[in-house]
């Protein structure tokens, strides 16, 4: 699985990231990691909040810091 | 967005049981706010004068008073108000905003602009991506500037604050005011013509057309995502607060009366020019620099040179300008902090000539 945790590096990007890497440590989730902090890069994406989680090229949540749960739900079908 | 699924349909019932408790819990909360809210006066005075060794009327007294009074009020009033403009902005967010100005006309989507500043959710370190997302979307340059001049400066916690310390007057005149700015900065810059001052990479963008599905809140959501903005909020700006607040006291007790008058107040010609010139360098968000601002205005500060240093320490900073430089030409920015900064001026000079 690719996650992407997109987000230029403030408070709450670092922290979803945590919370990302939490949910794949604790479930034993088969999953690749990666920070994007690149304006360019993330404007590719099409969002324009951060934090952003894209999972397997799907944009799962933009704008926010997400739930541990709703973390699960994208991770654990 | 599928992982809405806490509280589904079928359960109805528990979800109104939830709803009433949520309620009756809230009503025992207001009132228990109400009547402590009630006598921070006297429980501050008790605290410095009968329960420390502190003479009434010492300047040390009167420094202490104020801290005591001040830090339960503020942090008791930005509860209040958070948690409130939490659970209005769950209704919008930025995609809905951008749908909503990309059709606009210039003057009328100015205005909107920089009122949906106010309630959208959105955190500064995500103004590129939101600049990029609004301009591609054929929002117009200048309507984007109205948005991004208008969601720092005219914010919930600078509101809360000015409600809290100042009196609703004052809230309500910077409030006109910050709107006044982000309308006419944004329709300046949108007149001017310079759409071809952004960067390339940003119109070449080819910025995926991203469509997802809108979440459905229950007022339960609503009510916790308030909770959160209430954790989240307070969570990073308390020690703003404080240290604001101890400076304010400082300034409060030990500095005499009137001495401000001759450096910020409504005589010198000078002083709302050099408000603005102290305040840009300076970073800070509203909860450190009000409790300042309402102790220089104790001391003599005219309102329309406090008003001047408060808006520009707020919606001009460094760091702003560093990451809108990597969308923006410089020439860009230099309108941009230009046009912004006359408006500050203007402001501020029209409050020292009224009041």
């Amino acid at each position: 699985m690719e996650i992407k945790v997109l987000g230029p590096g403030c408070a709450k990007c670092k922290k979803t990231e945590k919370l990302v890497q939490e949910v794949i440590k604790e479930n034993g989730v088969d999953a690749n990691v990666e920070k994007v902090s690149d304006m360019m890069q993330i404007a590719s994406y099409g969002v324009f909040g951060t934090p952003s989680v894209i999972v397997d090229g799907d944009v799962k949540c933009t704008g926010k810091v997400p739930k541990k749960d709703d973390i699960k739900g994208w991770l654990l079908k | 967005m599928e992982s809405k699924t806490t509280h589904p349909v079928q359960d109805g019932g528990k979800i109104n049981k939830m709803m009433a408790l949520n309620l009756l819990m809230g009503a025992i909360g207001v009132y228990l706010w109400w009547t402590i809210y009630r006598v921070l006066p006297d429980l501050s005075k008790w605290l410095t004068y009968d329960l420390l060794p502190i003479k009434q009327g010492s300047h040390l007294g009167s420094s202490v008073e104020f801290f005591l009074y001040d830090t339960p009020k503020v942090m008791m009033l930005l509860f209040l108000v958070v948690f409130g403009v939490g659970i209005l902005r769950s209704f919008f967010t930025p995609e809905k905003t951008r749908a909503f100005l990309s059709g606009k006309s210039e003057f009328a989507g100015n205005v909107f602009a920089a009122l949906l500043g106010i309630v959208t959710p959105f955190c500064s370190c995500s103004a590129v991506p939101l600049f990029i997302g609004f301009v591609t979307a054929g929002v117009p340059l200048g309507v984007t500037f109205s948005f991004l001049i208008a969601a720092p400066m005219v914010n919930e916690i600078a509101l809360g604050l000015l409600y809290g310390l100042l009196g609703w007057k004052v809230a309500a005149i910077y409030m006109g005011t910050g709107l006044f700015i982000a309308i006419s900065a944004g329709w300046v810059i949108g007149r001017l013509k310079l759409e071809n001052h952004i960067e390339d990479w940003v119109t070449q963008a080819n910025a995926a057309n991203l469509t997802m599905e809108e979440e459905k809140l229950t007022w339960n959501d609503r009510f916790v995502y308030g909770w959160d903005a209430v954790k989240e909020i307070i969570g990073r700006v308390w020690i703003y607060v404080i240290l604001g607040i101890a400076v304010g006291a400082g300034i409060h007790g030990f500095v005499p009366e009137g001495v401000m008058a001759s450096i910020m107040g409504k005589e010198s010609w000078w002083s709302v020019p050099l408000s603005v010139v102290i305040g840009v360098p300076m970073y800070s968000n509203a909860a450190g620099v009000i409790p300042v601002v309402e102790a220089l205005l104790g001391k003599g500060a005219a309102l329309g040179s406090v008003l001047a240093f408060m808006m520009s320490v707020i919606a001009l900073s460094l760091p702003e300008m560093v990451i809108l430089r990597k969308v923006l030409k410089p020439k860009l920015i230099a309108v941009f902090v230009g046009v912004v900064a006359s408006g500050i001026l203007f402001v501020g000079y029209l409050f020292n000539m009224i009041l």
